[in-house]
C-alpha cells in the first residue's frame, strides 16, 4: 500500500511540475517578511509574498512585534517590512537607520492618521465638535461614574505611546486617560457604546476598518509640528510641550541593508511596491468586517492586478 | 499576606468594618509619623537591576560563546532542528505536500484526510479505554471538521504534540535526576518554582533573541512553561513507590536501569499521569500566546476573530482548542492508566493494519473527492451570529444594571482597597509580612519573605507590586468564596463529578480572551474586567481542591461523628472541615498561583500593575524591565507560597495532635 502511495505521489509530482517563469532568483536564501498584528500589514505582506514567490524566491513570513522589530532587522533575522508608521515608529526607525544596517525603501502609499475620535451621535451632546475646545465644556457628557465630573478618554495600549496624558495636561482638558489593554479591547468598548448610543471618545487610527463601519469624526487639535513635542514655548500652552494633535504621516517600507547584495531584484520589486490608501482600506474591510481569509483576499488582488505588479518586477520579467 | 488575605472576607462580617478602619488609621498614622524614606523609597536607593539584566541578556544572546561557538548560533541550530518535526507533522496533518508558492503553488499530495485521522483516533480511544472515549473523539473531530476548524486544529496539534513530547521527556529526565540526587533536587525545585511563577511574557523576548522569530521560539517558551509540573509530578511519583517494592527489585538483582524502567516507572505511572495531564493542559493553554509569536493554528484564529470583534467565531475557535485538549488528555490518561494496571496487548497487529487502511484509503480517495481532504467552506456550520447577537442583546438590555454593579464594586471596594495598599508605607507592609512569616513558619520563612520583598523594593516595582497584590487578593477572595463551597457541595454528589471535571477543563483551556472581550463590552477596560478574568480562571483550582479535600476525609471519622449524634452541620464543621483543612489550604495556594499567572492576561484589558509592566516591556522590546518585573511577580508568588505552605503544615500538625 505504501508503495502505491509513493508511486502515486511520484506520478503527481512529475505531472505537476509546471514550468515556472524563466527567471532564476539571485539566491536561494529565504527572504523573511515581517508581519505585525494588524490587518493591513498582514494583507500587503501576503501580496508581496505572492509576488516574490511567483518569481521563485524562497519567502517566509515571520510574526514580530511592531516596536520589537529593530534588532531583527539590524542582524538580518528579518529582511523586509512593508509598514513602518511615522505616527508611532518615527524615532526608533530613524535611530535604526543611523546604524547603517537598515534601509529606507520608500513610502508604501497610504497616509497614516491617528487621533481622538468620537461617534457622530456625540455631536448633539457636545456642540462645537470637532474643534478640541468644545471638549473643555462638555467633559461631563463623556464621563463615567468613576471619572465624573471629568471625561473618560479611552487611550491605546500603553506600549503604543502617543503622549495623551501630556496632551490632556498641556491643553488643560478635564479628562482622565484610561488605557485599553489591547486594540481588540479598545474597540470592543466602542462597539458596546455605539450599540447603546452611549458616550465614548477614544483613540482611532487609519487605514483601519473602524472608521468605515462606525460613523464619527476625529477631533481637530492644533496641528502637529515637531516643535510642539520638543519646545514648551510652542503653541497654546507656553510652559508645556504636547499642546497639539498627534503627528500624521507616511507609512514606509524598510529592509535589512545586507539583503541588497543578496537579492537585488527582490529589493527593486519592494521599492516599487505601492498601494493607495483607499485600495488598502477596501482590502482591510474584506478581511476584518467580512471575515474573509487574508490569503484569499490577497490572491484575489494579485489576480486582478497582475499587469500592475508584473510591471514592478521588470528585473524579473526579462 | 495572611492578614491582608483575610481582610476582604472579614469585611463582609460584623467587625470587619472595625478592622478595616483600624488598619486605615494605622496606615495614616504611620505615614505621618515615619520619616519619608520609610514610606516611599527614594529613587537613589533603587538598584538599576533591570539595566543589568537587559545588558546581560543582550550580551548572552549576541556575543556570548563557549568553546568559540556563539551561544546564539547553538540555539539557532537547536531551533532549526526543532522546526523539522513540526514541519513534518504539519505536512502530514495540515498542509499536504506543496511545492512553490504564489502563482506557481502546486499541491503535490494532499494531507491525511480528516476522516482517516478521526477514525484512527477513535479506534485508539476504543482500544485504550472503550466506547465512551471513541464517541468523545468522534464528536470532537466532527466539531472541528464541520465548523471549518480542521486545518488550523491540525497545525496546532502538530506543535502541541512536539511540545508535549519534549516537556514529557525533559520533565521525566529532570525529575529522575532530582529523585536520585538530593543536591540536584534543592536546586531544581528552586528553579522550577521560579519558572512556574514568572509570567511567560517576560521571557518571550529573550527566547526570540535566542531562537529567532517564529514557531520554534513559541515551542521553546511553551516547553519552559509546561515543564515544572512534570518535574514535580515525577519526583512525587517516584517517591511514592513503596520501599518493599524497591527492596524486592534489589533482591532479585535488578540493575539500576532495570529498577527504573521495569519497577519504579510502571509503579509510579498513575501519579506520572497527573503530571502528563498538567503538561497537556498547560501546553494548550499556551496556544494563544504562542500564536502571538508566529505559531499559527487555532490560537491565531481566535486572535483574528477577536480583532474584528467577531466574538462568536472567537468562541468557536476557542472551543476547538478545548476539544483538542480534552481528547488529548483523555487519550493520554487512558494510556497511562493501562500502563499502571499492566494491561497489555490491547492494540493488536490487526489494529495497526486497520489504522493504516483508515488513514490511507480516505486520503487516496480525497484525490478524487477533495471534500475528504479539505471540508468545503460552503458546507461549514457556524453559530457565530447567534453568539454575537446574544452579546449585543445583553449589551443593549442589561448594561445599566451591570454598570451599577461595576461602579459599586469599583468605588466601594476596589478603589479604597487599592488606595490603602498603595499609600501604606513599605516598611509597614514589609514588617507585617515578615512577622506573619515568623508566626507561621519561624525564622526561615521570615527570612525568605524578607529577602523576596527586598528584591521587589530595591528594583523599584513596589508600587506596581502593591497594585498586583490588591488585584490578586480580591480575585482570590472571590474565587475561593465561590469555588470552595461549590467544590465541597459537589463532592457530596458523585453524579456531578464528571460534568464538573469537564467544565473545569473547559474553563482552564478555553482561551481567556474569548470571554474577556465580551466582558470588556459590558464592564469596560479596567480593573473590574480584569477581576472577572482572574476569578473565572482561578476558580477552577478552588473547586478542584474543595472536591479533593472532602473526598479524602477518612470515612471512619464521619461515621464516628454520625454515631455520636452529630447533626450534618456539626459533622461538617467539627469533623470534615478540620480534616480537609490542609488540602483546602493547598487549594488556596494553587488559587493564588493561578491568579498571579493571570495578571499578564489581565493586562490585556488595561490594568496598571506588574502584569502591565511585563506586557508593555514585551511590546517595547525591553528585555531587562520585562524580566525583572516578571521576577517580582514570581517573588510575590513565592512569598504567598511560603506563608501558605507553613500555614498548611501548621494546620496539619494541629489536626494530627487533635486526633493523637
Amino acid at each position: 500500500m505504501k508503495r502505491l502511495i509513493a508511486s502515486a505521489m511520484l506520478a503527481l509530482s512529475l505531472g505537476a511540475a509546471a514550468p515556472a517563469s524563466a527567471f532564476e532568483p539571485e539566491s536561494t536564501d529565504t527572504i523573511k517578511l515581517m508581519v505585525a498584528d494588524w490587518s493591513s500589514m498582514l494583507i500587503d505582506t501576503e501580496i508581496l509574498n505572492i509576488i516574490l514567490s511567483t518569481y521563485g524566491y524562497s519567502v517566509e513570513t515571520v510574526v514580530a512585534d511592531d516596536s520589537a522589530r529593530y534588532p531583527g532587522f539590524e542582524t538580518g533575522d528579518l529582511t523586509i517590512a512593508l509598514e513602518t508608521w511615522q505616527t508611532t515608529q518615527d524615532k526608533p526607525f530613524t535611530k535604526s537607520l543611523a546604524t547603517g544596517n537598515v534601509l529606507d525603501m520608500g513610502e508604501l502609499g497610504p497616509h497614516a492618521k491617528e487621533e481622538w475620535w468620537y461617534p457622530s451621535y456625540m455631536e448633539e451632546k457636545c456642540p462645537g465638535l470637532p474643534d478640541w475646545k468644545a471638549l473643555k465644556n462638555c467633559a461631563e457628557a463623556f464621563s463615567s461614574p468613576e471619572t465624573a465630573p471629568k471625561g473618560r478618554y479611552l487611550g491605546a495600549p500603553v506600549s503604543w505611546g502617543g503622549f495623551d496624558e501630556e496632551r490632556v495636561k498641556a491643553l488643560d482638558l478635564p479628562f482622565e486617560v484610561v488605557h485599553a489593554g489591547t486594540e481588540a479591547a479598545m474597540f470592543a468598548e466602542l462597539q458596546s457604546a455605539y450599540e447603546r448610543k452611549a458616550p465614548i471618545i477614544l483613540w482611532v487610527y487609519q487605514p483601519h476598518w473602524v472608521p468605515s463601519v462606525f460613523s464619527g469624526s476625529f477631533v481637530k487639535f492644533p496641528p502637529y509640528e515637531e516643535a510642539c513635542y520638543t519646545d514648551p514655548s510652542w503653541g497654546e500652552n507656553k510652559t508645556a510641550a504636547h499642546d497639539c494633535g498627534k503627528p500624521e504621516g507616511w507609512i514606509k517600507k524598510m529592509a535589512w541593508a545586507g539583503g541588497e547584495k543578496v537579492w537585488p531584484c527582490a529589493y527593486d520589486i519592494v521599492r516599487k511596491f505601492t498601494l493607495d490608501g483607499k485600495e488598502l482600506g477596501d482590502l482591510v474591510y474584506e478581511v476584518d468586517v467580512k471575515g474573509r481569509a487574508v490569503n484569499e483576499v490577497a490572491m484575489e488582488w494579485a489576480k486582478t492586478n497582475e499587469a500592475k505588479w508584473r510591471s514592478w518586477a521588470a528585473c524579473a520579467e526579462k | 499576606m495572611a492578614d491582608v488575605l483575610a481582610r476582604p472576607k472579614d469585611a463582609t462580617g460584623g467587625h470587619g468594618l472595625w478592622i478595616g478602619l483600624a488598619l486605615t488609621l494605622v496606615v495614616v498614622a504611620a505615614s505621618l509619623l515615619m520619616p519619608a524614606s520609610f514610606t516611599h523609597l527614594s529613587d537613589q536607593a533603587l538598584l538599576p537591576v533591570s539595566d543589568w539584566v537587559g545588558a546581560g541578556m543582550n550580551w548572552f544572546a549576541r556575543d556570548a560563546a563557549i568553546f568559540g561557538i556563539k551561544i546564539a548560533d547553538l540555539t539557532r541550530a537547536l531551533a532549526a532542528a526543532a522546526q523539522m518535526p513540526i514541519d513534518w507533522l504539519k505536512f502530514m496533518l495540515a498542509d499536504g505536500w506543496v511545492k512553490g508558492a504564489g502563482f506557481n503553488k502546486v499541491h503535490l499530495a494532499p494531507p491525511l484526510s480528516w476522516l482517516g485521522v478521526i477514525l484512527t483516533a477513535a479506534l485508539l480511544g476504543l482500544r485504550l479505554s472503550g466506547r465512551g472515549l471513541a464517541v468523545l473523539t468522534l464528536l470532537a473531530g466532527a466539531y472541528l471538521v464541520f465548523f471549518g476548524l480542521w486545518a488550523s486544529a491540525m497545525t496546532t496539534l502538530a506543535s502541541v504534540v512536539i511540545c508535549v513530547v519534549a516537556a514529557l521527556v525533559l520533565g521525566l529526565a529532570m525529575g529522575i535526576w532530582a529523585y536520585r540526587s538530593a543536591h540536584a533536587e534543592i536546586w531544581l525545585r528552586a528553579v522550577m518554582n521560579v519558572m512556574q511563577t514568572v509570567p511567560i511574557f517576560s521571557y518571550l523576548l529573550p527566547t526570540l533573541l535566542l531562537f529567532g522569530y517564529g514557531p520554534s521560539a513559541a515551542l521553546f517558551a511553551t516547553v519552559v512553561y509546561a515543564l515544572p509540573p512534570m518535574v514535580h509530578a515525577t519526583v512525587l511519583a517516584l517517591r511514592s513507590v513503596p520501599s518493599e517494592t524497591l527492596e524486592l527489585a534489589r533482591m532479585t538483582g535488578c540493575s539500576r536501569a532495570q529498577t527504573l524502567w521495569k519497577v519504579e516507572l510502571p509503579v509510579a505511572a498513575p501519579r506520572l499521569a497527573i503530571g502528563l495531564n498538567q503538561v497537556v493542559m498547560m501546553t494548550l493553554n499556551m496556544v494563544i500566546i504562542a500564536s502571538m509569536i508566529g505559531a499559527g493554528g487555532l490560537g491565531y484564529d481566535v486572535l483574528r476573530a477577536l480583532r474584528r470583534l467577531d466574538f462568536g467565531a472567537g468562541f468557536e475557535a476557542g472551543m476547538g482548542i478545548v476539544a483538542l485538549a480534552v481528547v488529548l488528555d483523555r487519550l493520554t490518561q487512558a494510556a497511562a492508566h493501562n500502563q499502571s494496571t499492566g494491561q497489555q496487548g490491547l492494540w493488536s497487529r490487526r489494529d495497526t493494519l486497520i489504522a493504516a487502511l483508515l488513514l490511507i484509503v480516505p486520503t487516496v480517495a480525497s484525490l478524487a473527492l477533495p471534500a475528504l481532504s479539505a471540508w468545503p467552506g460552503a458546507w461549514t456550520l457556524t453559530t457565530a451570529p447567534f453568539w454575537n447577537g446574544a452579546v449585543s442583546l445583553i449589551n443593549q438590555n442589561f448594561y445599566e444594571p451591570l454598570e451599577a454593579i461595576r461602579t459599586g464594586m469599583l468605588l466601594g471596594v476596589m478603589n479604597p482597597f487599592r488606595n490603602l495598599l498603595q499609600s501604606a508605607p513599605w516598611s509597614l507592609v514589609l514588617a507585617a509580612l515578615v512577622l506573619a512569616g515568623y508566626a507561621l513558619g519561624g525564622v526561615r520563612t521570615a527570612l525568605t519573605v524578607f529577602l523576596l520583598l527586598l528584591f521587589v523594593l530595591v528594583t523599584g516595582y513596589w508600587q506596581a507590586a502593591m497594585s498586583s497584590i490588591y488585584l490578586t487578593v480580591l480575585s482570590v477572595a472571590l474565587a475561593l468564596a465561590i469555588g470552595l463551597p461549590f467544590g465541597i457541595w459537589v463532592s457530596g454528589h458523585p453524579r456531578l463529578h464528571h460534568p464538573v471535571q469537564l467544565a473545569l477543563d473547559t474553563l482552564q483551556t478555553l482561551p481567556t480572551l474569548v470571554y474577556l472581550l465580551p466582558a470588556v463590552m459590558l464592564f469596560r477596560n479596567g480593573d473590574f474586567s480584569a477581576l472577572i478574568a482572574i476569578v473565572s480562571y482561578a476558580v477552577a483550582p478552588a473547586v478542584r481542591y474543595g472536591m479533593a479535600g472532602m473526598a479524602h476525609v477518612p470515612s471512619e471519622r464521619i461515621e464516628a461523628a454520625l454515631m455520636s449524634g452529630c447533626t450534618p452541620w456539626q459533622s461538617f464543621r467539627f469533623v470534615r472541615l478540620p480534616a480537609a483543612l490542609p488540602t483546602l489550604i493547598l487549594g488556596v495556594n494553587q488559587t493564588v498561583m493561578m491568579a498571579l499567572s493571570m495578571l499578564v492576561i489581565a493586562a490585556l484589558v488595561g490594568t496598571r500593575e506588574l502584569g502591565q509592566e511585563v506586557y508593555t516591556s514585551l511590546s517595547r522590546g525591553e528585555t531587562g524591565p520585562g524580566i525583572v518585573a516578571g521576577l517580582c511577580v514570581a517573588a510575590i508568588a513565592l512569598v504567598a507560597d511560603a506563608l501558605l505552605k507553613s500555614g498548611a503544615l501548621r494546620a496539619a500538625r494541629h489536626e494530627g495532635e487533635a486526633h493523637a
